[in-house]
This record gives C-alpha cells, sequence and structure tokens, in this order.
C-alpha cells in the first residue's frame, strides 16, 4: 500500500488524545503527590512558629521550668534547652568518632570478607531499631544500677545515632578515588596512616555533614530520654547523676496538659527544637556545598 | 643541588637488616580499635535482646500464651498485648497505604519529570519533613490535627450510617480526633522522606537506554514508566517501602500523642486506640512488676518485628540493586 | 630482506620459549651495579597466572624501559619490585626477586620499608586534595620529619628536581588539585622523590598527558636516571627509543590447548638491539608493528 501525503502528514501528529491525557493525568497525580507531602509541612511549620514565636524571648529561652499551670508569659525552658545541649553533646562525642571508626572497618579493613558485610548489614539493619526500643535497653542495661541521668540518655541517644554515622560515613569512604590510597601507599605510608592522613581528610566534608544530620535527628529525639533521665523540670547542671529534662520532654510532657501555659511554653520549646534542627541541617547542606567545590 | 654520594639506601643508619621492620604498634593497633568499633554493632544488638527479653521474663512466663491475650487491664492483673499489636498492624498499614502511592509520585517526579535543577531544591522540600522532630508532629497532631480531623470524622461518620462495610469502618458513635486513623495519617507524613528517598534510588538505576528505547518508540512519558521504570524498580520498590513500614512501626511519640490511648480492638477506625510503642511510652514511667516486664515485653516484641521487617527489607533492596548491576 | 606478513605470524606462533633472550652490552651506562635481580619469577592472582618465569637484571642511574601489549605483565612485573601487589587480595609470587643483595618477598620484609626505598609514579596524576606543599612534604613527614626549615628545604629540592618550582614557588598552598595534567604529573614526581628514594618506578606516568607535558617528562627522567634508578612501563614505542637505555619486551602467550593466557619476558636488552636487531620473532613483529 502506498505511504499516502496525508498518513505521513498523520503519522507525525502527536498521540491518540487518550494517550496525552491518561499522561497529563497521571503527571498531575504526580505533582498532587508532592502538593500532598508539602502542605501538612508547611502547615506544621506556620503553626509552630505563629505560636510559638509570641512565647520566644531571652527570659524563655533562659528561665526555670515553671509549673504547668502557671500562664503563658511565665517561666521558659531554660533546663530543658540546656539539657538537650549537654545531653546531645555527649552522645555525638561517643557515637560520632566510633562510627566513623566503624565505616572505617568496614570499608577499608574488611574488604569483601563475610565479617565487613555481616557488619554493614547489622548497620543498616540497626538504623531500622525503634527509638523506644533503645531506651528500655539502657535503662535495663544502665538505669536500673546507676539510676536517672543525663548520661544515661546520652548513651541512648548513641546507640540511636551510631549506625546512622556509620552508613553515612561508609558511603563517602567510598566515594574516595582509590588512586589517592596508592599514592599514599606508593610513599611507604602504613594502612593506618593512609586511612588518617589521606582517606579520612579526603570524606571530611562528606563526613561531617553526615555526623550534623545524625545530631539533629538526636537532638529531636524523646523516646530513647523518656526512661532514662526522667523528666523534671529543674536544671541539672551535672549530666552524669540525676534526673534532667530535655526539649523533646518537655514538649511531649506539655502536649498531653489540658492547661494553656502549658501548651503555649509547649509551642515555643518546639520551636526552638525546630529551630535546633534547622540550623544542624543547613549548616550539613552547607559543608557538603563547600566541600564538592574543594575538591573540583 | 646537594650533593649525589649518599650512603647505601638498602641499609639505613642503625638496622641491622635493610629491608627488615616489625609493622609499626600504631598500625595493628589502629586495626583492632576499627574492628572493635565493627563490632560494636553486633554486640549492642545481641545486648539488647538478651537485656530486654531478660527484664521481660516474668511477663512471659506468668501469661505464657496469654500474651496475646485481647485484654490489657493492670487493675485486673491482666496483660494480654493483642489490642498493641493490632493498633501498630492498623497505624502502620494506614500509615503505607497513604505514604505509597504519595512516595512514589514524588519519586517519579523527581526522576523523570522535573528538570535537573529544579530536582535539588525540590529534595531539600521534600528531607524537612524528616527534620520536623518526631515530638513536633505529635504537638502539632494532638493540639491542632486531631481537632480539626474531629469535625470531619464527625461528618463522615454520619454520611456512611446505614452502609455496610463503611459504617464499621468510618462509622461509629465515638469518633474521636485522637484515634487510628490520625496516628495513620501523621505516621505516614514522616516515613514519606525515607520511602521517597529510597524509590529514588531504586528508579534512578534503571538504564537510561531502556527508557530511551522506549521513547524512541513514541511512547509517552507516562507509557514509559509504565513499561520500563515499573519492571525494573518494582521489587527495589518493595523494599523502600517495607522500610517505610518498619519505620511506622516503632515510631513511638508521635503515635503516643494522637492515638488516643484507648486498648481497644474495634475495626473503627476513627475510634482511639493505642499501639505497642505508645502504650510503653505512657504507661512505662509508672509500671512496675509485671506490668512493667509487659511493657518491657512489647518492647521486645516490637524489637524482633522491626528487626524482621527490615532483614527482609535490606535483602529485597540488595537482591534488586545486584540484579539491577547485572550480577 | 622484508618478510611477508604471513611468514611472521607464522614464526611468531610457532615461538613457544618462555626464557627470555637477555642481551649484555658491551659495557653498563650507569654505575653497572645491579640493583634488581629477578630469577624465574611468576606472579599468580588467586589461580591466575599473570607472569610466568621471568628472569631479569635491573642495573643502577639507567632507564629500563618495558614494553609489550596489554596483558603481558609489565605492569604487574612493575608494581612486584614495590610490593604493591600485596594489595590485590589473592596475589602471590613465586621465585626470587632481591634489591641490592637483599630478598624482597623475604620472610620478614615489610613492605612499608620497601615502599620508601622504591618509589612509584602512577598512570594517572594522583595528587593529594591537599596543597602543593603538603603534597610534597607528606612523604618526609610519615617518615618522622617535622622541622619546618627541613621540610621547606625538602619541598623546594624535590620541586627543583621535577622542573616544578619556578611555576609554584608562588602558590605552595594552593590545592594539588588545581594544577593542570602535566604540573600534576610533576607534583607526583616531586611527591615520590622527596623522601629520597633509591628507585623511581613509572607505570606508564605520561599516557594520560599531552605531548608537550610528555616531553618535558622525559627530559625530566634524563635529569633524575643520574641519582636515581628509573623503570618505566610504557605502550609507547618511540617513548621507549628516545629515554630508555635497557628495553624489556614483554609478550602475551596464549596456550590454545588449555585456553589460559600468561605473560612472559621475550627478549631483554639495549634498546638499541631490542629496536635495531631483534633475535626473537615475536619481539620483531612488535616493534615493526606488523603485530600486538
Amino acid at each position: 500500500m502506498a505511504v499516502t501525503a496525508e498518513s505521513q502528514q498523520a503519522s507525525l501528529r502527536e498521540p491518540p488524545s487518550w494517550r496525552r491525557t491518561k499522561n497529563i493525568i497521571m503527571t498531575a497525580l504526580m505533582v498532587f503527590a508532592f502538593v500532598l507531602a508539602i502542605v501538612p509541612l508547611v502547615f506544621v511549620l506556620i503553626t509552630v512558629v505563629a505560636r510559638g514565636a509570641s512565647i520566644i524571648s531571652w527570659q524563655f529561652l533562659t528561665a526555670p521550668i515553671p509549673p504547668a499551670t502557671a500562664p503563658a508569659g511565665q517561666g521558659g525552658m531554660g533546663p530543658a534547652i540546656y539539657g538537650t545541649l549537654a545531653i546531645t553533646f555527649i552522645a555525638t562525642v561517643m557515637a560520632v568518632p566510633l562510627g566513623i571508626l566503624g565505616a572505617v572497618y568496614i570499608n577499608e579493613y574488611g574488604g569483601r570478607g563475610i565479617l565487613a558485610r555481616v557488619v554493614r548489614f547489622m548497620a543498616d539493619v540497626m538504623t531500622g531499631v525503634p527509638s523506644i526500643v533503645m531506651g528500655l535497653f539502657i535503662f535495663s542495661i544502665y538505669t536500673l544500677k546507676f539510676g536517672f541521668s543525663g548520661f544515661g540518655g546520652a548513651l541512648a541517644l548513641a546507640c540511636l545515632m551510631l549506625p546512622i554515622v556509620i552508613r553515612s560515613t561508609e558511603e563517602m569512604l567510598k566515594l574516595v578515588p582509590d588512586a589517592l590510597r596508592q599514592g599514599s601507599y606508593a610513599l611507604g605510608a602504613t594502612k593506618a596512616r593512609v586511612t588518617l592522613t589521606v582517606v579520612l581528610p579526603a570524606a571530611v566534608g562528606g563526613i561531617t555533614s553526615g555526623a550534623l544530620l545524625a545530631v539533629a535527628r538526636a537532638a529531636g529525639e524523646t523516646a530513647p530520654l523518656l526512661f532514662t533521665i526522667l523528666t523534671v523540670t529543674s536544671v541539672n547542671r551535672n549530666v552524669f547523676s540525676g534526673p534532667n529534662t530535655s526539649l523533646p520532654s518537655q514538649i511531649f510532657n506539655n502536649a498531653n496538659s489540658s492547661y494553656v501555659g502549658a501548651q503555649a511554653r509547649g509551642w515555643g520549646a518546639a520551636l526552638t527544637l525546630v529551630a535546633i534542627a534547622f540550623i544542624l541541617m543547613i549548616a550539613a547542606r552547607l559543608i557538603t556545598a563547600r566541600f564538592a567545590r574543594y575538591q573540583r | 643541588m646537594s650533593t649525589v654520594t649518599k650512603a647505601d639506601p638498602a641499609i639505613p643508619a642503625g638496622s641491622a637488616h635493610p629491608l627488615e621492620q616489625r609493622r609499626p604498634l600504631g598500625d595493628r593497633g589502629f586495626a583492632i580499635i576499627a574492628l572493635a568499633s565493627g563490632l560494636l554493632v553486633l554486640v549492642i544488638l545481641l545486648l539488647i535482646a538478651i537485656t530486654t527479653t531478660n527484664q521481660a521474663w516474668s511477663w512471659f512466663t506468668t501469661e505464657g500464651w496469654g500474651i496475646f491475650g485481647k485484654t490489657w487491664d493492670p487493675s485486673k492483673n491482666q496483660y494480654g498485648a493483642l489490642s498493641f499489636i493490632y493498633g501498630t498492624a492498623v497505624t502502620a498499614l494506614i500509615a503505607i497505604i497513604i505514604a505509597v502511592p504519595v512516595s512514589l509520585g514524588i519519586a517519579l517526579l523527581l526522576t523523570e519529570v522535573v528538570p535537573f535543577q529544579w530536582a535539588r531544591p525540590i529534595v531539600y522540600v521534600v528531607d524537612l519533613l524528616a527534620v520536623v522532630p518526631s515530638v513536633v508532629w505529635g504537638l502539632w497532631g494532638i493540639l491542632v490535627f486531631a481537632p480539626w480531623l474531629q469535625h470531619i470524622y464527625t461528618s463522615i461518620a454520619s454520611g456512611v450510617k446505614g452502609i455496610p462495610v463503611l459504617e464499621n469502618l468510618f462509622g461509629g458513635e465515638n469518633v474521636s480526633g485522637a484515634s487510628f486513623f490520625t496516628a495513620g495519617i501523621i505516621l505516614a507524613f514522616m516515613i514519606t522522606p525515607i520511602v521517597t528517598s529510597l524509590a529514588r534510588e531504586v528508579i534512578a538505576t534503571t538504564p537510561a537506554i531502556d527508557k530511551e528505547g522506549a521513547y524512541a518508540l513514541g511512547a509517552t512519558r507516562w507509557e514509559m514508566i509504565n513499561g520500563v521504570v515499573r519492571p525494573h524498580s518494582q521489587s527495589g520498590f518493595v523494599g523502600a517501602v517495607l522500610l517505610g513500614l518498619g519505620r511506622a512501626m516503632g515510631e513511638t511519640i508521635a503515635a503516643a500523642l494522637v492515638i488516643g490511648s484507648s486498648a481497644t480492638i474495634t475495626s473503627h477506625l476513627f475510634y482511639p486506640g493505642y499501639n505497642m510503642p505508645a502504650v510503653i511510652a505512657n504507661q512505662f514511667g509508672e509500671a512496675t512488676g509485671i506490668q512493667r516486664a509487659g511493657l518491657m515485653g512489647l518492647g521486645v516484641l516490637l524489637f524482633i518485628f522491626t528487626i524482621i521487617v527490615n532483614v527482609i527489607a535490606r535483602g529485597v533492596v540488595e537482591r534488586s540493586a545486584r540484579r539491577a548491576r547485572g550480577t | 630482506m622484508e618478510e611477508s606478513q604471513q611468514e611472521l605470524v607464522a614464526k611468531v606462533e610457532q615461538t613457544t620459549r618462555t626464557e627470555p633472550l637477555i642481551r649484555q652490552p658491551a659495557e653498563p651506562v650507569g654505575t653497572g651495579k645491579l640493583i634488581f635481580d629477578v630469577k624465574n619469577v611468576s606472579i599468580y592472582y588467586s589461580s591466575f597466572k599473570a607472569v610466568t618465569e621471568v628472569t631479569m637484571p635491573i642495573y643502577e642511574n639507567e632507564i629500563t624501559a618495558f614494553i609489550g601489549s596489554s596483558g603481558s605483565g609489565k605492569s604487574t612485573v612493575l608494581r612486584a619490585f614495590n610490593r604493591m601487589n600485596d594489595l590485590v587480595p589473592g596475589a602471590r609470587l613465586e621465585g626470587e626477586m632481591s634489591y641490592r643483595g637483599a630478598s624482597l618477598y623475604g620472610r620478614d620484609v615489610s613492605p612499608i620499608a620497601v615502599r620508601r626505598r622504591i618509589g612509584m609514579v602512577f598512570q594517572k596524576p594522583n595528587p593529594f586534595p591537599k596543597s602543593i606543599y603538603d603534597n610534597v612534604a607528606y612523604g618526609p613527614r610519615i617518615n618522622g620529619e617535622h622541622n619546618k626549615k627541613k621540610l621547606d628545604e625538602i619541598v623546594e629540592r624535590s620541586l627543583r628536581g621535577a622542573a616544578l618550582w619556578d611555576e609554584v614557588k608562588n602558590r605552595l598552598g594552593a590545592s594539588g588539585l588545581a594544577l593542570s595534567g602535566g604540573q600534576a604529573q610533576r607534583l607526583c614526581i616531586a611527591r615520590t622523590i622527596a623522601v629520597e628514594p633509591d628507585v623511581v618506578l613509572m607505570d606508564e606516568p605520561a599516557s594520560a598527558l599531552d605531548p608537550i607535558s610528555t616531553g618535558a617528562i622525559e627530559d625530566l627522567m634524563q635529569e633524575l636516571k643520574k641519582k636515581y634508578t628509573i623503570v618505566i612501563v610504557t605502550h609507547n614505542m618511540q617513548q621507549a627509543t628516545r629515554v630508555s637505555d635497557r628495553t624489556a619486551f614483554f609478550y602475551v602467550l596464549t596456550d590454545s590447548k588449555s585456553d589460559t593466557r600468561t605473560g612472559v619476558l621475550v627478549e631483554y636488552g639495549p634498546t638499541k638491539h631490542i629496536f635495531e636487531d631483534p633475535q626473537d620473532p615475536r619481539t620483531q613483529a612488535y616493534v615493526s608493528g606488523k603485530m600486538g
């Protein structure tokens, strides 16, 4: 059958309209999915800012925690902020070096051996262990013997952070080109030196930003702290003995409260916490961007 | 230019044998420390299993198979966990049903639809969902979202009155903002970032030549996605969903605040309920004796369930990644 | 008289001798001292025999070139000299390889010590993501030198030795990654000679560079051989004729019966002899460009 000019023209036209429509509908659904995810985020953030901003003040950030019945303007979240900073700091100091070393083992020393594969798989699985289970674990193994303390909470948070740091560090180490290691070996460096003087410095940007994200996650966790620090309202500067408090713990308490003042303070604390998490996240992104430039 | 004469390089000063040296202490020490850090993961997981089971032992021995009983009533000394297991299953299921299409849609949007430069800012925004701490979701959930949902639930409940299946699911007299369904929705918000990010990774492994082949045959974008991306990424996506399921099962604080804290087994999704992590969070502080052991036991069950789900999920993801690589 | 292609191919296929033809020159180019003594060395990667029964001497202050087609084992043998093959899991060496009379693979020999005396420059320049200064100072630092003045001297001396000093002396703090290909490779050479090795191994050092940088590297090699012994693997025969004093030709021996391949050293001698008067037909075929 001869190909007529008309059928040639027809073949260059768009596909039949029902295929086009289906394509458009599907694309619209995908955009809708995105919107559906964004809307709650926007609402939460707006609400937190709206309800929390009015109560934030220097006094709020430093004043002691009043009883729940106190009206909105009174008191603040000082002890909770201190607790969050101190406990998260200790958790970071424990989890980050160990996490980096664990990733070094998996990527630099483990090779294709079965132990390294098991460790990597289990680190992955460990990222999925619920945070409350970490809290119960530290409760059983530490709090029962040593009592409530900020340190117990820090241990639980460290257990949470460890697998996250391991996995993100490992991804960064994998990106370091092998040519750099070979160059260092060829100069007579031991494996430890190759790792410490060439590999880790080459990956430091990614490792840091990964660690910051783990810190942000830990700072916002409540469940691991529930049974290990025993939320109190007075400030406890000694992180190693005696119950303590943290921003998430206070928010949890205040959310359950029916007093308006407590709820207002809860929003203020939520705003503070979200601000901390955001700052850490932005810092992580900035570091990633800066080091990507440096590495060419 | 320095003088050329130098001592025979094969023999450095002060050593008997030129090329022999003990492996430096620092090198071996570092290797040991690295190995120990790696093993720490295994040790911790093992310790979690052992110590929590140990603490929960009295519950297991006292109740025996009654741990799966329907009633949890401390005043009657009954500690059956079925209602919590049920609640965990229901809320996680609701979360998955909502989050899966949303995450899939966003992942496809990012990999196939959106021009390259826009992808990164969109990813940032989705990741912001993950940065919001769980307790803030819970605070907003119970103080703002739940009251608003209550109106909606009441309308729906009256709307489905009399309709057979729907009434059992969405009807009822005691619909509450703090309920199974609300918890499910909030869990969906929380697991969307991780499922999206994993789905993106899986979808991105679709070979470009396959996609180009489909386009070259005149396929529309949706037809290409359906014909090329879908078969390639299905199994990996299942893994991503399972991981989301694991997260939804274990997410504690947001659920504890909005689930309604009522240990009942009911088909009414708009009724208050309970799940495993939530009851632990709410009751552990004041619990003693068998109740405490029971809550600890719930923790053990939660640990086991999430480990199983995660192992299967990682296995599925790894297998699909290996197939994509051709190994 | 010119042989035809088929006659040459036939001759090549019939020659299956694995012992190398070693030809000596009238007088040594360098000091004449024996640096590496390789005796019947075979190298395996797990069960794969990459190199079979290599025997050859390498002499001090000369440039020795390894030539041959891909897979003939040139790089494998080169990396055996500084124990870099150790980094490949499953690699092992049979036979004897000694350096200045001491065995390189003896039981108590430390690869670290070996590599401090026998340095290596790689095919693709691999400067560390550190400053130019820190790149060159890296080797001395891990050897324990921390005195700033001494390090400054070493850095300057090495950069001069690599003919890079004038180009970078005012920006020693700049990142090593910012250099062009030829400069980066000279930086890697400077880094290698900063530890004052005895031997410098080069694995196709100029193959990733443009012709001008290649020329600069080749000139540099003539200077370097006054202080160091150089062994270079190259794919470029003209380069071998330009720079080397001695040339070793490696060949891939296939056994069609067992379908295995392995690398063997076929012929080794002064460069002029190898290229102008090759004795083994396989060498003839390669250097005339007719095969391989």
